[in-house]
């Protein structure tokens, strides 16, 4: 596989959320504006990258029957670290997403990239995998969030297009499930050609 | 690639090394960003204090004096305000649980006599484009409560018989947020009531 | 009385599933049929109820007093993790009947973010233990409500000629989105 391929296989072909349906929760919980959405997404991206980059350097020291439980200690510290960093610069992001940011360690794309990819494979390809992977993430939410909020806030990243009451519902919890579902229906239409 | 060989002694040892490196890096991370999100804090805090008191030179305690609420379980924070000597003011961090999106934080400022200055919002998770226009940057909703002493202004939404014009359709947003003035109201007339001599 | 407004917030007000959006890989994963959503339910309303004792026992015992909070994201998915592979041995032990029911659903709740959330939210809130307890056990009420429900009207839906791009996963998005959607009539209750 080239590295192209590697990279960019996680935005359609691949793409972690229309495609392979992972990750679904923070998917659906933060994405009530773009800007939620893309910040979920980079977060989640930097937590991919660098758990990816640690696995694949420690993979040939770390014994085989304790593989899983490293992996879940390496995934969980990053993870603190992007709340705590978050929490420091970025801290109304930081109230929004909430108790998602913790949860990017139970995030299955996260652990399934270690587990499949970043532990079989060098650093570089790894590097690349969890940058296209995180990105085609951030990709679906920001899309998702922007979908959401152009319908039911009529704004995008914030700011306000129409003075007018938005079709209420696709800001509101129902609102995440429709969205994704009309999203996943596209995505199939657009890739079966 | 050849997988390492799991023995007993390699197993205990890579999981205690991993631990031990995680823990030893949060800590570092944890302490470089401690002050930041202390900075932060402060920074919330203070402006939310300019916002709702008049003019003032100094907060007495500054750092609050911690008041158990008339009704819920977590206590409210009155910051006390003075200009020379005089009290010009007080401001109360209050909170609600009847949120969309469960408990949010307010600062409320009264005057002595306990008509409400401003408030200002300290730290919420309301749907964006609906509960965050309590935001005073995001809509005049929170400005009809400024100057209104709730004596004989009813601090519920209309639909509920008081004088509170709800968000548009974000009632249990409203709600909360007059859930969450009046608990800093009843609570500061009760304490002030209190300690007058 | 407190108890009760717990658990009815949690299983309605704030499901967890179709309000919070936690737990949702298995609610989409393993719902086709009623009986595996019933199996998974009991899984989750056993590990939940036992995780959340614990890590509320490390939160007060061993995180506050030592002030390391920021140990707490990993101190309990490696509770949870490792709960899960005691409760599968000595499940597996003590009543096989019991691990024929559930044993299958056990590997899969770790990755479950319901658990994991379940018990930062106990934290977050400032629970007694008891409080948790109901907490936890509402929660999973509410989980199991929402995957059998889910699961019920799923196995329906096969049946249906839909147009290709929407068979499967995005059909049952609808649907999950239209459940939660009479859910929201619950607002306001408590």
């Amino acid at each position: 596989m080239n590295k192209w391929k590697i990279f960019s296989k996680g935005f359609i072909k691949e793409n972690p959320v229309f495609v392979l349906l992972l990750g679904l929760c923070p998917t659906l919980g933060v994405t009530t504006s773009a800007i939620n959405g893309l910040g979920m997404g980079l977060a989640t991206t930097f937590v991919l990258v660098m758990s990816n980059i640690v696995v694949s350097l420690v993979k040939s020291v770390i014994p085989n029957k304790v593989r899983i439980p490293s992996f879940i200690v390496i995934i969980a510290s990053f993870v603190t670290i992007v709340d705590l960093v978050m929490k420091a610069y970025v801290p109304a992001l930081h109230s929004q997403l909430g108790l998602f940011i913790p949860l990017i360690v139970v995030n299955c794309l996260v652990m399934g990239r270690a587990e499949a990819f970043a532990s079989k494979n060098s650093l570089g390809d790894s590097i690349l995998d969890g940058l296209g992977m995180g990105l085609g993430f951030a990709f679906a939410l920001t899309l998702l969030g922007a979908v959401r909020e152009i319908l039911g806030s009529l704004s995008i990243f914030g700011i306000q297009f129409a003075e007018a009451d938005g079709m209420l519902v696709f800001v509101l919890a129902p609102g995440a499930f429709l969205g994704l579902a009309y999203l996943i229906a596209l995505m199939r239409k657009i890739t079966d050609k | 690639m050849a997988k390492k060989e799991s023995t007993l002694l390699n197993m205990v040892l890579t999981l205690f090394l991993v631990t031990a490196a995680a823990g030893l890096a949060l800590a570092l991370v944890y302490n470089t960003t401690l002050e930041p999100i202390q900075q932060v804090e402060k920074e919330v805090l203070e402006t939310a204090l300019g916002r709702v008191l008049p003019e003032f030179d100094k907060i007495e305690p500054p750092s609050g004096i911690e008041v158990a609420p008339e009704n819920g379980k977590d206590p409210l924070v009155f910051y006390p305000a003075y200009k020379g000597e005089e009290p010009v003011g007080t401001a109360v961090k209050t909170y609600t649980d009847q949120g969309f999106s469960g408990r949010f934080w307010i600062m409320v400022g009264f005057s002595p006599d306990g008509t409400i200055i401003n408030t200002a919002v300290l730290e919420h998770k309301e749907t964006p484009g609906l509960g965050d226009k309590m935001e005073t940057e995001k809509s005049d909703f929170p400005d009809q409560f400024k100057g209104e002493n709730p004596a004989d202004f009813g601090l519920s939404v209309t639909k509920d018989g008081g004088d509170v014009d709800a968000i548009t359709a974000a009632t249990i947003s409203s709600r909360a947020f007059c859930d969450a003035v009046d608990r800093a109201y009843k609570t500061f007339m009760n304490k002030n009531k209190g300690g007058a001599k | 009385m407190e108890y009760i407004v717990i658990i009815i917030s949690a299983v309605f007000v704030n499901n967890i599933v179709l309000a919070q959006f936690l737990g949702l890989c298995p609610f989409v994963g393993v719902s086709s049929k009623v009986k595996t959503a019933t199996g998974m339910s009991g899984a989750v309303l056993f590990v939940m109820f036992i995780a959340t004792v614990i890590t509320w026992l490390i939160q007060n015992y061993i995180l506050l007093p030592f002030k390391i909070e920021y140990m707490q994201t990993i101190a309990f998915i490696l509770v949870i993790s490792s709960l899960v592979q005691m409760v599968e041995i000595i499940l597996k032990k003590i009543s096989p009947s019991l691990f024929q029911a559930l044993g299958v659903f056990l590997p899969l709740i770790t990755t479950n973010c319901a658990i994991l959330g379940v018990t930062l939210l106990t934290v977050q809130n400032d629970f007694k233990l008891l409080e948790a307890v109901f907490f936890a056990i509402g929660h999973a009420g509410g989980f199991a409500l929402a995957l059998i429900i889910f699961a019920g009207i799923r196995e329906h839906l096969d049946l249906i000629n839909l147009p290709k791009g929407m068979r499967g996963v995005p059909a049952a998005l609808v649907v999950a989105g239209i459940l939660s959607l009479a859910f929201m009539g619950f607002a306001g209750l408590v």
